[in-house]
């Protein structure tokens, strides 16, 4: 555990990549075997389950702090983390521990046995023996809020510099559905794939974004600049649904999300189809809501996501399709590596001889001779429910995480409208003690109607003054929240835009973010509701 | 005793009725008392300064060799209309002082900024009897808690060593007045040579002709030898970083000196490569512990966390408050440093001292003075930087 907190204050210490890579590969040619996978399982956010309810992790901490609950909650506002705020809290450890990172986690999976009582004294007892580094980050793991701020393409570089296997392969092995008591070191960089995860999905080739932002779009004689001639390439729809891999091998079919969550029955209507498909087959393609041939908004899935049980009526109300765009493994074998055409060519001929055509649907390429002419296209996306164009090279392999190059999204122009920022709340993490979460409102007969939050947008700089702003404006407190004199006019910018009976404003956005400070607008200039629904489809 | 308290916070400062004098007015006043010379306690335009002497040739530098100043030694006492003022060492910074005032067997005590820590440079706190003690808590939430400022310094010195190993320059920073002194006199001299920004190097020369004895630095100008600069070390004020000045010491790694660096959000917002925990504010116990030496009844707590605070030392029993005053402190959030330009409802820019509860502000007749002492330190700064 010292080394593994020492490790996550060495990551937290340097903003340089190659710094960050060099600490990584010392820790992991340090500590045993069993330490470098659990290590790898947790920087993947395969956290140990919470056994204890953070709740009573609260209350025994204030207790061993001897200070009132109401003092530790204004220092969790300011700390803007609770295992980082329970470390800076608790009285000065008197004696030390040299447990291994691997026992620790035994003893957090081994807490599912204990009555209340036992663990609290465990506890504790457990904090009496860390120092603040090892309580912090020992905290995170217990609360089950372990993230680092690492990206897993570092990780993975680090062990493929020790191991001398390249990173797609690493990449690949770490997927899937493994814990470290299932999956060691040793079958991690061995030569030959050692894995009989049947369900381990591939990962995701991702597309970067052709302009990053609504001020820099992109002219069709810009785009031929960039891609070059238009016969090279092929155009689809942007979807907004989840992208997902839909598997079958051996007779079993699994789903994941894009964010590496195996979601298999949260999606029953998929599976009759896969079943239909030859064994050893994985798609990649959108799960989305679909009815009289044609795609619903991002909302009616939302609405479903989140369930447990799907009862008849959300099954009924949120009917699922796939919409397939590549074929990753075609009868048990990985044909990433062919050229694009062919695996669409694979895509259509195994849809042609489905039966499930109403489910299982191919993303059509949409037909264009010029940039001219998609340009003109993709103004038509939001009536066709698309965000978009997914632009591909028909000679393009089935790559390895986000890459430049061969894959573009041409997203459309987001929605806007200027609205009064009249809530604010603390962030957290790096925006600990700064309040950065915003509550924008529109004009209604004269009133402020709330209608969006928004995180996001800002810079740094814009956030202090937001922050200074706040500060010395504030109206009213409710909790967390403050109620702000209404002064800042923002641009918000959103997706797309529907009926919502759960918002008061009666509108929900999606994706919501600050495109930009409205400093020479008046709150009088603001927008109003009645422009909003007008925006509704 | 009198109708009215011995001191109150009005508009302009915190003020003294019976002796007709403020303790760091914000504004331009006739008399004004100052606890010490950072620059939210020590502002221009008063007509009448009262420091403590080691503050006087840093005063003259910061707002004009013109200002009429008037120093006092700690101990002394000077009457003004009955009132007895005096100075006492508050251990923040060199010539930082406790105003403690008395009329009538009545005593009050203005702390200032200060912290407990004797750090080796300015002479240490002193705890003051009083009835009335107005007290800073920048720190006072109990999350921040020092370690004794040795740990800090080993851990300074054991990262610029391992800098020069990897031929990196090291780039330290901290306030130019007080937290610049305190590191610098407690770096590994053999390690290297010191380097400073033109601020530090002017804050210095105007310490040492005080008396004040500071180990040798070097300015860093543009014929500074960048090699020789690799085994040395760079002092710098805040406002350096990321600007091309510092930007020119690359390969380099850039160390942060602040209170603030205690916690880990604040800390990655600033990006710096370490985050030094290594305060001149009093720490969550050193607040504590420092006005239960008072021996006070009454406590007024200013810049900080003065609403939690307060509620605290009540739950403990005693009788506090929140004072409004504009103190951002030396160390205050960055968000102080660059307040929003805002538009009224006729669109015009709302100056930012209106946004602050406190009333408004009366600038009519100073505004030219203003203007002259700020053209002579804008002068000043270009010569510096």
């Amino acid at each position: 555990m010292k080394a593994f907190a020492q490790l996550f204050s060495s990551l937290d210490e340097t903003n340089k990549t190659n710094e960050k890579v060099r600490v990584l590969k010392e820790y992991f040619s340090s500590v045993s075997d069993a330490d470098k996978i659990h290590t790898l399982a947790l920087f993947t956010g395969r956290k140990p389950k919470r056994q204890i309810n953070s709740t009573f992790v609260k209350v025994w901490a204030i207790e061993m702090a001897k200070i009132p609950q109401w003092l530790f909650e204004e220092s969790y506002s300011v700390v803007g983390d609770l295992g980082e705020t329970i470390a800076l809290l608790l009285p000065k450890n008197l004696s030390s521990q040299d447990k291994s990172l691997t026992t620790w986690i035994a003893e957090i999976n081994a807490l599912s046995k204990l009555n209340e009582e036992e663990k609290k004294s465990w506890l504790t007892n457990s904090w009496a023996q860390m120092d603040q580094q090892e309580r912090f980050v020992f905290n995170k793991i217990l609360t089950g809020s372990f993230r680092v701020g690492v990206s897993q393409s570092l990780i993975i570089k680090a062990l493929s510099e020790i191991s001398g296997l390249s990173s797609q392969v690493l990449t690949h092995r770490i997927m899937g559905n493994w814990d470290p008591d299932s999956f060691s070191y040793t079958q991690l960089m061995q030569e030959e794939d050692g894995s009989e995860d049947t369900s381990r999905p591939y990962p995701f080739y991702l597309a970067y974004a052709i302009q990053e932002t609504s001020d820099q779009s992109k002219s069709a004689e810009e785009m031929e600049q960039i891609l070059g001639n238009p016969n090279d390439w092929q155009a689809e729809w942007k979807w907004d649904g989840i992208r997902a891999q839909a598997i079958i091998r051996n007779g079993e079919v699994y789903i994941w999300t894009r964010g590496e969550e195996l979601s298999t029955e949260k999606f029953p209507e998929l599976h009759p189809f896969l079943l239909s498909l030859p064994d050893g087959t994985v798609l990649d393609g959108e799960a989305i809501c679909f009815a009289d041939n044609c795609p619903l908004p991002f909302n009616v899935l939302q609405t479903r996501i989140g369930r447990k049980n799907l009862t008849k009526k959300i099954l009924a109300d949120s009917p699922m399709a796939f919409i397939a765009y590549d074929c990753l493994e075609y009868q048990g074998e990985d044909i990433r590596s062919f050229p694009l055409k062919e695996r669409r060519a694979i895509l259509e001929n195994m849809h042609e001889k489905s039966t499930h055509k109403d489910i299982f649907r191919l993303s059509p390429v949409v037909n264009f001779d010029s940039w001219q002419d998609l340009y003109q296209l993709r103004l038509r996306s939001r009536e066709e429910n698309a965000e978009g164009f997914m632009l591909k090279k028909l000679d393009s392999a089935y790559l390895v995480g986000r890459k430049k190059g061969d894959w573009w999204k041409w997203k459309v122009d987001p929605l806007s409208v200027d609205a009064v920022m009249i809530y604010a709340q603390k962030g957290h993490g790096r925006r600990a003690d700064l309040y950065t979460d915003y509550t924008f409102a529109v004009w209604d007969q004269g009133k402020l109607v709330p209608f969006a939050k928004a995180y996001s947008g800002l810079t740094d700089k814009e956030i202090n003054q937001v922050d200074y702003f706040v500060k010395r404006n504030t109206l009213e407190k409710f909790g967390p929240v403050r109620t702000v004199k209404p002064a800042l006019v923002f641009e918000i910018g959103f997706e797309g835009i529907n009926k919502s009976n759960r918002h008061k404003s009666g509108v929900a956005l999606r994706f919501p973010r600050i495109l930009k400070w409205r400093k020479d607008k008046k709150i009088e200039e603001a927008d109003t509701l009645e422009m909003l629904q007008n925006l509704i489809i | 005793m009198a109708a009215k308290p011995l001191l109150e916070f009005n508009d302009k400062g915190i003020y003294c009725t019976q002796g007709q004098f403020f303790i760091d007015p914000w504004q331009p006043v006739k008399d004004a008392v100052i606890t010490h010379a950072h620059a939210d306690h020590a502002k221009w335009g008063h007509q009448n300064y009262l420091a403590h002497s080691l503050s006087f040739e840093i005063l003259k530098y910061r707002l004009g060799a013109d200002i009429n100043l008037q120093t006092l030694d700690y101990g002394n006492t000077i009457s003004k209309n009955g009132v007895q003022i005096s100075f006492h060492p508050a251990g923040h910074i060199i010539g930082s002082a406790q105003v403690r005032v008395e009329y009538k067997g009545e005593v009050w005590v203005v702390s200032g900024d200060y912290k407990l820590e004797d750090d080796g440079v300015c002479t240490p706190f002193e705890p003051i009897k009083c009835h009335s003690f107005i007290s800073e808590c920048t720190f006072g939430m109990p999350v921040y808690q020092w370690k004794p400022q040795q740990f800090v310094f080993d851990e300074i010195n054991k990262w610029w060593r391992q800098n020069v190993e990897e031929g990196k320059t090291t780039v330290l920073v901290g306030y130019s007045l007080g937290k610049a002194q305190r590191i610098l006199q407690h770096l590994d001299l053999p390690i290297g040579n010191i380097y400073t920004h033109g601020v530090i190097k002017n804050t210095h020369e105007a310490l040492r002709r005080n008396g004040v004895k500071l180990n040798p630095t070097i300015r860093v100008t543009p014929e500074t030898n960048r090699d020789e600069m690799r085994k040395g070390l760079v002092l710098c004020p805040p406002s350096s970083v990321g600007t091309p000045w510092m930007r020119k010491f690359f390969p380099y790694s850039f160390g942060y000196c602040s209170g603030w660096m205690a916690l880990r959000g604040a800390k990655r917002r600033r990006a710096a490569d370490r985050g030094f925990v290594l305060s001149d504010h009093a720490d969550w116990d050193g607040l504590i512990q420092a006005i239960e030496a008072t021996n006070c009844e009454t406590v007024y707590l200013t810049h900080g966390y003065t609403a939690s605070f307060s509620r605290y030392l009540c739950d403990i029993g005693y009788d506090a408050h929140e004072a409004h005053t504009l103190y951002g402190g030396d160390e205050a959030n960055e968000q102080d440093e660059d307040p929003v330009e805002l538009v009224d409802e006729e669109g015009k820019v709302i100056e930012p001292e209106e946004l602050v509860t406190t009333p408004q502000r009366e600038k009519t007749q100073l505004t030219d003075q203003e203007k002259s002492i700020a053209l002579k330190k804008a002068k000043k700064a270009g010569g510096a930087v």
